[in-house]
């Protein structure tokens, strides 16, 4: 009870002196008025939310394909023996280049270098390629979330499922990669927070998804406004899995704990 | 013993930095149970894994039901599935139910369906005592309960050799019982099986003969009343010495 009133005025404090740092700040009544207009905030409303609805496509679609493609890669890198070397060295290879490229760069490059080869049966679309770029960069990532997963389970579930006549895939399959998927969960999540706002990139490609439509906005108000509708929506879409993986991450370590204890 | 030998191991060498098997020889015959006694490091479990495949060998041979396992082109997987092994640390699935632990190879492998790997895994769970623990995760079972359990998942593959590979070393000591009595059940059973174990007094109890081994050689090879009470070589003497000693015979 008592840390709670002392949580609370610490945080009235400190909200007051923020309110008024800013809003005596010289230039405030200008920064008023380009960024937080009441009228166009309403007028922004009207287009803005509608043009979110792509981020969420293209943050959706892209989830679905990285969660197969990365775990694909994941599993090529893992392979054992030197027959693999091949499959591992391209796995290990994609990685560290997708990783290494700046998203903007690889939209780009994607984005206006693949349709103009004019290849004929290649898909041309600003979305298809935008959507491309982000599941080649964050597969890169989310495959060392797998693999750092599949290297978690212990060599000793590999042996018991080997020794009881269990092929080495079926093995992976039932075995190695439900664990090791479980384990990854709260780490995959985070990476998809972050694919959530970088669904934003695939307006350079011409797109009109929220941040597109935020710009045009902008453009004919002269007024900064919609970028805060469109940072807000952003916010909402993402605090909701922030605290979902808070909460896996802390139910996990409940677990742990209430077993350690009957131990 | 006219039928053909279950296991014949010949001249099994194995070296990881260093020589850790050097020139094995042993034969089992059906419904024998041979005990592996020794010190931690004298090569016990890397013999059971050897003959489980889950090591390769450098040289000499195993012969599993008359199939060379170390021949070309020999389908491991086939191989395993008639050989069960049980770890030290029981090894069960944490992701899956008692059920789905003991069920899951009959159905991917032998392709049953879920009813029929059900119904012979109940059979197998009631008759070691499990039965009511079916659906509970691994990590909600005791040490002994969670052996049971690995014991009984192997089984349920109809294995015609079992591997024991110091089953009941992980176990605090007054769960080693349960374990233990679930292998003379085995035994009584007619299980071929092949256990290394510290447990002597068990190892005299149950077993047809005993190995003795040291620094990866078989040095003594007995029916276990006559190792136990009256041992040839001085090594052997020695270790029971120790083992005695230490109140464990």
């Amino acid at each position: 009870m008592r840390s709670t009133l002392i949580a609370l005025a610490s945080t009235v404090v400190f909200a007051v002196v923020v309110v008024l740092v800013v809003s005596t700040s010289p230039g405030w009544p200008e920064v008023r008025q380009q960024f937080f207009n009441g009228e166009i905030f309403r007028d922004a409303l009207h287009t803005i939310p509608s043009a979110f609805v792509l981020n969420i496509k293209i943050f959706l679609i892209a989830e679905a394909i990285i969660l197969v493609f990365a775990l694909l890669i994941a599993v090529l890198r893992s392979l054992p023996g030197p027959v693999f070397f091949p499959l591992r060295a391209l796995a290990i290879g994609y990685t560290d280049l997708f990783r290494g490229i700046p998203t903007i760069l690889v939209i780009y490059l994607l984005g206006f270098g693949v349709p103009a080869l004019q290849l004929s049966g290649v898909p041309r679309g600003e979305l298809f390629w935008g959507v491309a770029a982000l599941v080649l960069v964050y597969s890169a990532y989310v495959a060392e979330v797998y693999r750092a997963g599949i290297e978690s389970v212990h060599p000793s579930q590999e042996a018991a499922a080997r020794s009881l006549g269990l092929s080495r895939t079926k093995t992976l399959r039932y075995v190695v990669l439900p664990q090791a998927v479980r384990r990854v969960i709260p780490p995959l999540l985070n990476d998809f927070i972050g694919l959530q706002k970088d669904t934003a990139l695939v307006a350079l490609l011409g797109p009109v998804e929220a941040f597109r439509q935020s710009q045009i906005e902008v453009a004919s108000s002269f007024n900064y406004t919609p970028y805060l509708v469109t940072a807000i929506l952003f916010v909402l879409l993402t605090i909701p899995l922030a605290r979902f993986t808070d909460w896996l991450v802390l139910r996990d370590r409940r677990r742990q704990l209430a077993l350690g204890a009957a131990r | 013993m006219s039928a053909a030998p279950v296991l014949q191991i010949e001249g099994l060498h194995k070296s990881f930095a260093h020589e850790v098997l050097k020139g094995i020889d042993l034969v089992l015959q059906p419904h024998e149970v041979v005990c592996l006694i020794g010190a931690s490091g004298s090569g016990k479990s890397t013999l059971l894994r050897c003959v489980n495949l889950l090591e390769y060998i450098d040289s000499g041979r195993v012969v599993f039901l008359g199939q060379d396992m170390n021949s070309p082109g020999i389908d491991v997987d086939a191989v395993r599935r008639r050989m069960g092994i049980v770890f030290q640390a029981f090894n069960l699935f944490p992701h899956m139910t008692v059920l789905r632990n003991v069920t899951l190879a009959p159905r991917k492998i032998l392709g049953l369906g879920r009813d029929e790997a059900e119904t012979q895994a109940i059979t197998l769970l009631e008759r070691f005592g499990l039965a009511d623990k079916r659906d509970e995760y691994p990590d909600r079972l005791s040490g002994g309960q969670q052996q049971r359990v690995a014991i009984v998942r192997a089984l349920a593959m109809r294995p015609e050799l079992m591997l024991l590979d110091e089953v009941t070393s992980a176990l605090d000591p007054e769960l080693v019982a349960e374990v233990l009595d679930v292998i003379r059940e085995l035994a009584t059973s007619g299980m071929t099986m092949l256990i290394a174990t510290h447990e002597m007094s068990f190892a005299r109890d149950i077993a047809n003969r005993v190995c003795f081994l040291e620094e990866g050689v078989i040095l003594e090879e007995a029916p276990p009343d006559e190792i136990f009470s009256s041992p040839r070589n001085p090594r052997t003497q020695q270790f029971l010495q120790r083992i005695i000693a230490a109140g464990r015979l």
